[in-house]
């Protein structure tokens, strides 16, 4: 049994596990880099608007609830933290821990989309939702306060797609963990995960003062 | 489907005989087959763009709009940019020769991660059907750059539709860029160390890193411009609260780059071809290995020079101006280094070998007219002429398709087994070189005169040249085609070309013609440096007399 969990699956086209395992290790990091530069985009839009229209930014910005967004960042970070320690047992290929983990780590994303989704029913309230039923006082502000929020939902929804998509892999990581699936024998899809993981938490460390804690 | 024949008669194994059914080939993760996949998907792709610009020469003969609206001249070459962009130049050499060859040439079975090499397949198949399905919707008509706040606010084409086919070729070369990358890195063969790779390699890891870290910004810019389209966010739009240079800072940040995305491939081949018909290892390999690295660093930081007349501040200018001029010296090293291959060589005109001397001299005309669109102040007069219509096609079709052709006719015995008919496919090189000058040669003049680029009718005076450009395209299309039917027939009919017809260097011609599923028999071990023509000259010679002291790789 344990000698089973050990045992690695080696794909044909690579000639030892070392080196399977750092092709995919270095492919997500390159997979990484791609995503750094989709957000990159949307952060220097952002930013160009942010540093010719401060004054409304700020105006706007006020509209977001800080102690949510702060709520929400703790939430984040320590589900990064549960995440390096779902890493750390399946390193250690004990899998009940590693399964604890991962589902706390699971619970904490979900949390963060409920708030996310009371943020946005709130916006919705306010007719903050850009669009024909935008609204704004004072009024001779409303069209770059709808920028504001176009790129408040476009960066906040593009992150909140990653956690979901985050919370995808991992309740199907899970699941093959629970039923002792041979294809999470190894460390190698948790790892990957766990790359990714930090990574959605890290733009989302970019993304709360950027949004929420514009200086006047 | 050709199959090599082994001397007593029995059929070898090799990848094209693994298996026939539809099916085999849909599922397959061989890169070998995918590579096949898009060859035939890139060819069909290039196909219609084609047609495409024979459509606009032929409205071209005549000064007046006669043929077509304006309307439907926008949609016209509007699909024929984005179709021979996106679905051709980009992918043309890495995801046909590079799929092929570059787990073969480092002595892998397969890429890193077939199944993802896989998956590019099919979105880019996804991409290319919805950018058809757009065309044959209505089409678009914002010319390829998509420029807001046109394309998001007036435009009643399918920009929509199209920026979704965009968006997912742009995650196809992703994918492929993700798994050139790991497998340059991780998977080479014992010996194969960096400095022993093949340049065609160099090229691919240079290309794969732009890929990585450029396509993704175009890829979010486009999918800002459909969000303003379909929601009416202002993003880009000054109507909405926008600003549409922004959009410019953001695409031609990915778009100068892609450009090269185009040529560095085609750089790859040239160098191997250059090397195996001159029977020389190419001139300060160094070199020309870091200057694809310098391409691809420097490439990004040019991007201004596309915006020059369309707001972007004076100083802003002068950097870009000065910054396009450095990104030539590299390019220019190269085209050095080849020629120094080639001095005192023993030079073989086979069909390849004339592409590669097409490319030579059309790229150089290309990039010295790219210097003078960097220059402020003659750009101001060359902005969107013909001019700059003349530069890119001379790049873009003189180096990228000339590039294109010669690894095709290089790498097909090794890719079919069989021998390209060696006579016609010379005669199709000279069409294509005579074609290609006469379409763009008079374009230079053109735009000098100050025809601009995107209309369909113009002053009479000018018709004689437009009639040239347009006989030349005519004679190219011919030139095009008849590479289709010799190769297809050289599948069947063509010499046996077995391991090595061309005595090339490099870990592909060490394996069987077609290789079979992973490749080699055993991981290959390298003992030297690349395109080590002369030692195994030397080789022959002293075998002969003294007996060789060298060992064989
Ligand atoms: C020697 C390096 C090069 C320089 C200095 C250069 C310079 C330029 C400049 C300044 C323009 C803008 C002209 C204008 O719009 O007024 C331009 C346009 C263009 N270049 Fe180049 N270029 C170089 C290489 C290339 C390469 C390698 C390619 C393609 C493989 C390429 C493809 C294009 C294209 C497609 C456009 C037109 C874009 C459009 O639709 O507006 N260039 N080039
Ligand atoms: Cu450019």
């Amino acid at each position: 049994m344990v000698q089973e969990q050990a045992q690695q699956k080696l794909s044909i086209q690579f000639e030892d596990i070392a080196q399977q395992n750092e092709s995919y290790i270095v492919g997500m990091w390159t997979f990484l880099v791609t995503e750094i530069m989709f957000f990159g985009g949307l952060f220097a839009t952002y930013l160009v608007y942010r540093v010719a229209n401060q004054e409304v930014f700020w105006e706007a910005h006020r509209h977001l609830s800080i102690p949510l967004g702060f709520f929400n960042t703790c939430v984040l970070l320590t589900s990064s933290l549960t995440m390096a320690l779902t890493v750390h047992y399946s390193q250690r290929g004990l899998r009940k821990q590693q399964l604890l983990w991962l589902l706390v780590t699971m619970a904490l994303a979900c949390t963060f989309l409920v708030v996310k989704g009371f943020e946005y029913h709130h916006k919705f309230v306010e007719g903050l939702i850009p669009g024909a039923n935008f609204r704004f006082e004072p009024a001779e502000h409303m069209r770059v306060a709808q920028l504001f929020f176009s790129l408040y939902f476009a960066m906040t929804g593009l992150h909140a797609l990653h956690v979901i998509i985050g919370v995808l892999v991992m309740t199907i990581l899970a699941v093959l963990i629970a039923i002792k699936h041979p294809s999470v024998q190894d460390f190698i899809p948790i790892e990957l995960t766990g790359l990714y993981w930090h990574f959605v938490d890290i733009v989302w460390i970019f993304l709360f003062p950027l949004l929420y804690l514009i200086p006047r | 489907m050709s199959v090599a024949v082994a001397k007593h008669g029995e059929v070898k194994h090799n990848y094209l005989n693994a298996g026939d059914t539809v099916l085999s080939w849909l599922l397959t993760t061989d890169h070998k087959r995918i590579a096949v996949l898009y060859l035939v998907s890139v060819t069909l792709f290039f196909a219609v763009g084609g047609l495409l610009a024979l459509l606009i020469r032929l409205e071209l003969l005549t000064p007046q709009g006669d043929l077509m609206t304006s309307e439907n001249y926008n949609r016209v070459f509007t699909m024929h940019g984005v179709v021979m962009i996106f679905l051709f130049l980009i992918p043309a050499i890495p995801a046909v020769l590079g799929n092929f060859l570059v787990p073969l040439m480092v002595g892998a079975r397969d890429l890193a991660f077939p199944r993802l090499n896989l998956a590019s397949w099919y979105v880019y198949m996804a991409g290319g059907l919805i950018a058809t399905w757009a065309m044959v919707n209505g089409g678009v008509d914002t010319g390829w750059t998509f420029y807001p706040p046109y394309s998001s606010s007036y435009s009643t084409s399918q920009v929509t539709l199209t920026i979704i086919g965009a968006f997912l070729i742009g995650f196809s070369s992703i994918f492929t860029g993700i798994n050139f990358i790991v497998t340059i890195h991780k998977m080479r063969a014992p010996g194969l160390t960096w400095f022993r790779l093949p340049l065609f390699i160099w090229a691919h890891y240079a290309t794969s890193v732009i890929i990585v870290l450029g396509t993704p910004v175009v890829a979010i810019t486009l999918l800002l411009v459909a969000v303003e389209r379909v929601f009416r966010l202002g993003i880009f739009d000054p109507a909405l609260g926008g600003d549409p240079i922004l959009f410019q800072h953001l695409f031609w940040f990915y778009s100068h780059p892609a450009v090269y995305i185009m040529i560095l491939p085609a750089m790859g081949v040239i160098s191997e071809v250059v090397a195996c018909f001159s029977r020389k290892r190419v001139f300060g390999y160094h070199f020309v290995a870091f200057s694809s690295v310098a391409i691809a660093v420097i490439g990004f930081l040019v991007w201004g020079h596309h915006m020059f007349t369309t707001g972007q501040s004076v100083y802003a200018g002068m950097v870009f101006s000065l910054l396009s001029f450095l990104v030539a010296v590299p390019s220019a090293v190269k085209v050095f280094n080849w020629t120094a291959t080639m001095y005192k060589g023993h030079i073989e005109f086979r069909a390849p070998m004339l592409y590669v001397m097409g490319f030579l001299g059309l790229f150089v005309i290309g990039g010295l007219t790219g210097l003078f669109l960097a220059s402020l102040a003659t750009d101001i007069h060359l902005q969107d002429t013909y001019f700059v219509v003349a530069h890119f096609h001379y790049i873009m079709v003189g180096g990228t398709i000339f590039g294109y052709l010669a690894g095709l006719h290089f790498w097909w015995p090794k890719m079919t087994g069989r021998m390209y008919p060696e006579g016609i496919a010379k005669l199709a090189a000279l069409i294509i070189f005579a074609g290609f000058n006469l379409t763009f040669l008079p374009q230079f003049v053109l735009g000098y005169l100050g025809m601009p680029r995107r209309y369909h009718w113009y002053p009479e005076e000018w018709q004689m040249l437009h009639v040239m450009s347009s006989a030349g395209a005519a004679l190219l299309g011919i030139g095009y085609i008849l590479p289709v039917f010799y190769l297809l027939w050289s599948l069947r009919n063509g010499a046996l070309a077995g391991p090595n017809p061309w005595g090339a260097t490099g870990l592909e011609w060490k394996t069987d013609s077609p290789p079979i599923t992973h490749n080699f028999e055993e991981t290959p071990i390298v003992t030297e440096e690349p395109y080590a023509y002369e030692n195994h000259h030397q080789q022959e010679e002293v075998a002969s007399g003294t007996g060789a002291s060298t060992a064989e790789a």
